[in-house]
């Protein structure tokens, strides 16, 4: 029952994924910790902190870690299969049609009319995340690491790993 | 049409998966170098196509992209080939790291590490969700982006309705209606 419960929680999100890769993030976020409350915030975060840093599709990423942290090797197999699998059948399978309607303006209009209904849940997401840090380290914190991360990530345009790197350093260091 | 080796398959892609940083758009020109320049098992012309193909789909377009052409250069064993070898090596790296860090949690500065991420992804997300306005306000004008964010945004936090419901009724409507300009396939 918990492959099954495993493989809608990524199968929704992946088969409703337009507007772009991490448009799905907040969609898994909703599954995985909203409903089935199989992760806390702070280990989500973990999660989406590594999987931004380490190489390779963040929805595979996700769905392997969650799935194998929830119920072993059969979870993580059941997400990652409901990640991969039924897009690449369609495209397998349906090609001629999809063929013809590669450049439909329809289909450029979904990425589009999704957009923002994505970006309100990542608005969403990273308040929930702001939140979670003042309860967790204290708004001192969490305000000079989110700032620094913003000034590293934004202006100087600095790899998410190193960011990552430095905040997980100074965690250890002053949050422990 | 081009046969490949799965041997071939197999490292072209695991070397896409290990050096392909931020998410799947950033793949493609991996995957294409490896594809078309080194392997010429696609040709240009075929590879973007095969991209149009994959973006009219939701979900990940770097194991739709090398499922397809491993599929077609290599059979149902190349299509499992080469998205295993793009994706496994990192799932188990996080499934290895995350795990050791849940092991440790109780150790006071590994909990604090965990602590220390969390201003970080509130950064990417408030990026990203700063990206998607901005793409979202070029295609629909900011005024329609605002309502709709806020009519979605309350549909979903405010009246508790499912995210994929109103993502799905949202396809759904810009599938079905009819194009204005009615030119093209409609």
């Amino acid at each position: 029952m918990i492959y099954w419960h495993l493989f809608l929680a990524f199968f929704i999100p992946n088969i409703i994924g337009y507007g772009g890769g991490p448009a799905i993030i907040p969609l898994i976020e909703a599954e995985v910790v909203g409903r089935y409350g199989w992760m806390s915030g702070q280990e989500f975060a973990e999660t989406l902190a590594l999987g931004n840093s380490l190489p390779s599709p963040i929805a595979t990423k996700m769905a392997g870690q969650v799935g194998f942290e929830v119920a072993g090797i059969g979870g993580a197999v059941a997400a990652v299969l409901a990640t991969v699998v039924p897009s690449l059948l369609l495209m397998l399978g349906a090609l001629g049609v999809l063929y013809r309607y590669r450049n439909s303006p329809r289909v450029k209009r979904m990425s589009q009319w999704v957009r923002p209904v994505i970006a309100v849940m990542m608005v969403w997401l990273a308040w929930s995340f702001f939140s979670e840090g003042v309860d967790s380290a204290g708004i001192l914190h969490t305000g000079v690491i989110g700032t620094s991360a913003a000034i590293a990530l934004l202006c100087f345009r600095v790899h998410p790993a190193f960011v990552v790197a430095g905040a997980v350093i100074y965690g250890g260091l002053f949050l422990g | 049409m081009m046969s490949a080796t799965q041997p071939a398959l197999f490292w072209s892609f695991l070397r896409i998966g290990l050096l392909g940083f931020g998410g799947g758009p950033a793949m493609i020109p991996l995957i294409r170098a490896e594809v078309v320049t080194r392997h010429g098992w696609v040709d240009d012309e075929e590879f973007a196509d095969i991209l149009a193909i994959g973006n009219t789909l939701p979900g990940p377009i770097a194991t739709k992209i090398p499922g397809y052409i491993g599929y077609r250069v290599g059979g149902i064993t190349g299509c499992a080939n080469a998205v295993l070898a793009i994706i496994l090596p990192m799932i188990l790296a996080m499934i290895l790291l995350l795990g050791l860090l849940d092991h440790y949690r109780d150790v006071d500065w590994i909990h604090g590490m965990g602590q220390g991420v969390i201003p970080v992804v509130m950064i990417m997300m408030a990026q990203l969700a700063w990206d998607f306005w901005h793409k979202s306000r070029l295609s629909l004008g900011a005024m329609t982006t605002m309502v709709m964010m806020i009519v979605s945004g309350s549909f979903i936090y405010w009246l508790g309705i499912h995210p994929g419901l109103v993502v799905g009724a949202l396809l759904a409507a810009a599938l079905l209606r009819p194009t204005a300009s009615g030119k093209g396939v409609s």
